[in-house]
């Protein structure tokens, strides 16, 4: 039995590699100008940690294999080198490792969230709400109005609360349910809750950031890759929440301009 | 240590009636009983919640007959409703964490055996052990009367992040009543365990026999001792918040809402409050939790292989080290929740920081374990087999930590089933391998008979296999970017992945179903096992010098036992054979004492 078993895990450790080697399920291509060096950080702690994993699973089993059948006379042996030996392995192999990805991570971090955005960076405004992401453009004068909680009113289309009455910036701002962006321009993206948290994931983009009720937090990138993608939450938001997503579509400035323009006549 | 005056304090007579020593007993060890009962009640209710929540997944408009008994409104024509399927699956983790995880490997087994491991009569405060465990039956109830309650339970997960937690029904079914009875339970829960923590430690402090150094005592009892520590101060800080939580609901506070809510175009009556702050009180809590759960499988697994090694780990002390620098690390990184939660970039990277440096003790902890076995005279039956299950599963739920401690990794994982996979294997599975283990194990203690090794195999094989095949598929959906806690995949690009979920599906619905030999085979050997012996595995520790199988009441007869070794003398030369019990006053010439 105890062969079988050492059998068993070896079995096991190799199926369950398989699908990570050959990719079966896999990240979604990389549409960012920031994301390689998190696939880079990814492909690397894979590698480590596939390592680990498959050379402690081989090792158990071996083991396994190995002392499970003692004969009578048998005595008990141990490990040339005994716990010393295991705790400098493990300072040495792990402590490296870890040394090793927190400073590689910490670029791959830094890349995303200590560089500021550009000065020419697009603001696009997006507001999470159950269960719906609404984004908002500004227009020709490139300001967007200023918000008021109080006056959000699904009932009359006002979904960020604007107040074009009294807010001249607002009255050109152009609010959208999907989110179209120009390829190879940077976007700086201002996100505010308007009730309960939410996330933006695009997982083509390399970005996952919540939105936090009391705070205005932002993201910025550049999507290279024309196409059309998937925002989805993933902070639990309430019963619609597996349901809450947009569209993102990366269009050439030309399309992109004529998108804007189309969404302007239709406010 | 030892100390007559102090036994003498705490020692209570016998108990008379049926009551008194079945239901509001003092006794340690039928308290152990009763945990592990309440422990046993709630698995099997978390794991049908799970196979509901599985069908669903995989079959989404699968009308599961007399679901909607469970369910005033959530499913109509028994088809899951999408509140529903997040109130079951906010159940299933409340209850599978808090009544099974932090139960069973803690309190019942350690309530059962700390005391006689130490070389104890009992606890040091029956009547608090009494409390601790009728404190958190009172929370179980609490928390399963919500489903009979209002608008069902919470559907805010486990973890109930505000504001949608703190808003009430305005956030969604239950999260009025629901999330009070949630908060409420969960507090309740905190004051049991707090009170069991104040005995534990005061028992492996205060109650040890004469020549029970605190290196002598096995591993086992380290483990709780060292979880009890951190149940004292974790669930210290959970309690307050779960406080404050139901405050927001009652008293018109705001501690855990913001300004400027506006739900169904209202805008909500809180102001001020801190939407992070919810979370960092809650994983303060949540990730020394994760380690409450796991570090007493830690224990009771090397105790167990140990005796079915017949030789000791290759340092006793490094392997306690090794658990202490979890706990103490296991508060420094509980941060790595929160990469993604908007709280400063820079805290992220210091808290990614300890929890990469927590693979070190954890991998102290493996290769210590495998070195041991180097050279063994392994004995393979249910219980080691449990035992060498949990290294393997630990390893696979371990090594999926490292993406999950890197912030630029986790942006890709975050909120995934690929977290969801790491958990289940990390500190669900192992930890109930753990507890399979000891249940093999100590079971001939616990009641006399032998467990049935046949079925206990058979057991072991599909929870083996099964256990891969439900939590491994679990990563690779994660790295696709499948969204956890969803009810339903919608996304264009989750399509292509519901194939893989109903292949979970059926896996789950297989392991699951596997868990009944485990019930049968406890209620069989219960009445119908071969008796056992005082000593059937040839151990060492205390537990196996009771003079009567199960212990009699004071666990000793009339006289504390005395120790003279280390807890673990295997492989030596000793008058019963290859062990030498640490009872017995006979010199070791073969072995060496650590201690």
């Amino acid at each position: 039995m105890a062969k079988f078993f050492a059998v068993t895990i070896i079995a096991i450790a190799i199926i369950s590699a398989i699908p990570i080697l050959r990719h079966t399920w896999w990240m979604a291509e990389d549409i960012s100008t920031h994301g390689a060096p998190i696939d880079e950080q990814m492909s690397e702690t894979m590698a480590e940690a596939g390592i680990s994993f498959l050379a402690s699973q081989f090792i158990l089993a071996f083991f396994i294999w190995k002392f499970s059948s003692p004969k009578p006379g048998d005595k008990i042996k141990n490990f040339p080198g005994g716990a010393k030996a295991m705790v400098w392995a493990a300072v040495l192999l792990v402590g490296t490792e870890v040394l090793a990805l927190g400073v590689f991570g910490v670029k791959a971090w830094a890349n995303v969230y200590f560089t500021p955005p550009a000065a020419d960076a697009m603001p696009i405004q997006v507001q999470a709400g159950q269960f719906a992401f609404y984004f908002r453009y500004a227009g020709p004068d490139g300001k967007l109005g200023p918000l008021h909680a109080d006056r959000i009113s699904e009932a009359n289309q006002n979904f960020f609360g604007l107040d074009p009455a009294s807010d001249p910036e607002s009255r050109d701002d152009i609010v959208t349910a999907e989110m179209a962006v120009p390829a190879n321009r940077e976007i700086h993206l201002l996100m505010h809750s308007k009730d309960v948290g939410h996330s933006f994931f695009v997982p083509e983009l390399r970005v996952q950031q919540d939105f936090v009720p009391g705070l205005d937090l932002s993201l910025h990138f550049t999507a290279t890759k024309i196409g059309k993608y998937e925002i989805v939450c993933t902070q639990l938001c309430g019963l619609g929440h597996y349901n809450m997503r947009a569209y993102l579509s990366v269009m050439s400035q030309q399309d992109f301009d004529n998108w804007l323009k189309q969404q302007a006549a239709m406010q | 240590m030892h100390d007559m005056a102090k036994h003498d304090a705490v020692a209570h007579h016998a108990p008379t009636s049926f009551i008194s020593k079945h239901v509001f007993s003092l006794d340690h060890k039928v308290i152990g009983k009763q945990y592990y009962g309440l422990a046993l009640l709630a698995a099997f209710v978390g794991m049908g919640l799970s196979w509901l929540m599985r069908i669903h997944l995989a079959w989404t408009n699968f009308a599961i007959p007399g679901l909607h008994l469970l369910t005033k409104n959530g499913a109509p024509g028994d088809v899951m409703t999408p509140e529903f399927y997040l109130q079951l699956m906010t159940m299933h983790a409340t209850i599978m964490v808090f009544f099974v995880l932090t139960t069973a490997p803690f309190a019942a087994f350690g309530n059962y055996f700390l005391p006689i491991q130490v070389g104890a009569e009992d606890m040091p405060f029956p009547h608090f052990n009494m409390m601790s465990f009728w404190v958190t039956f009172v929370g179980f109830l609490v928390l399963v009367s919500s489903f009979f309650v209002g608008q069902g339970p919470t559907l805010g997960g486990w973890t109930q992040y505000a504001p949608l937690s703190a808003l009430g029904e305005v956030g969604g079914p239950g999260e009025g009543t629901g999330v009070v009875l949630w908060a409420l339970s969960i507090a309740i829960f905190c004051v049991g365990q707090l009170l069991g923590s104040l005995n534990f430690i005061t028992t492996t402090l205060d109650m040890r026999t004469r020549g029970m150094s605190l290196w002598r005592l096995p591993l086992s009892a380290w483990a709780w001792f060292i979880t009890s520590v951190m149940g004292l101060t974790a669930f210290a800080v959970l309690m307050p918040a779960c406080i404050l939580l139901i405050l927001d609901h009652v008293a018109g506070t705001s501690f855990f809402v913001s300004s400027n809510i506006v739900i169904n175009d209202q805008l909500q009556p809180h102001s001020g409050g801190s939407t992070l702050l919810w979370q960092h009180l809650f994983w303060f809590f949540g990730h020394p939790e994760v380690y409450i759960a796991i570090v007493p499988g830690m224990g009771i697994v090397s105790h167990v292989l140990i005796t079915n090694m017949r030789k000791p780990m290759l340092s006793h002390r490094v392997l306690v080290y090794s658990m202490g620098a979890l706990a103490v690390l296991s508060y420094m990184v509980y941060g790595h929740h929160m990469f993604v939660s908007g709280m400063n970039p820079v805290s992220s990277l210091a808290f990614s920081f300890p929890t990469l440096v927590i693979t070190i003790p954890s991998t102290v902890l493996v290769l210590i374990w495998l070195g041991s076995l180097y050279g063994a005279k392994l004995r393979i039956n249910a219980a080691s087999l449990f035992g060498l299950g949990f290294i393997s599963m630990f390893i696979s739920g371990g090594v999926s930590g490292f993406f999950l401690a890197q912030p630029s990794t986790d942006i890709m994982l975050h909120a995934t089933y690929f977290v969801v996979g790491h958990f289940h294997l990390v500190m669900g599975v192992a930890a109930m391998f753990g507890i399979f283990s000891g249940t093999y194990f100590w079971f001939p203690k616990m009641y006399g008979r032998m467990m049935n090794e046949t079925l206990g195999k058979v057991h072991f094989w599909l929870s083996f296999v099964g256990a891969y095949a439900i939590f491994m598929p679990f990563h690779y959906l994660g790295l696709a970017g499948n969204v956890r806690r969803y009810q339903a995949f919608t996304p264009d690009y989750m399509q292509r992945l519901i194939p893989l979920h109903q292949f979970i599906t059926v896996a789950a619905l297989v392991t699951g179903a596997a868990q009944l030999i485990f019930l049968y085979n406890l209620f069989y050997s219960r009445f119908r096992g071969e008796p056992a012996s005082d000593n059937p595995w040839q151990a060492t520790s205390l537990e196996w010098s009771t003079p009567t199988t199960p212990p009699p009441h004071n666990n000793f007869g009339d006289k504390l036992p005395e120790v003279f070794h280390d807890p673990y003398q295997y492989g030596v030369e000793g008058t019963a054979g290859d062990y030498v019990m640490q009872t017995s006053p006979e010199k070791i010439t073969t072995g060496h004492d650590e201690a």
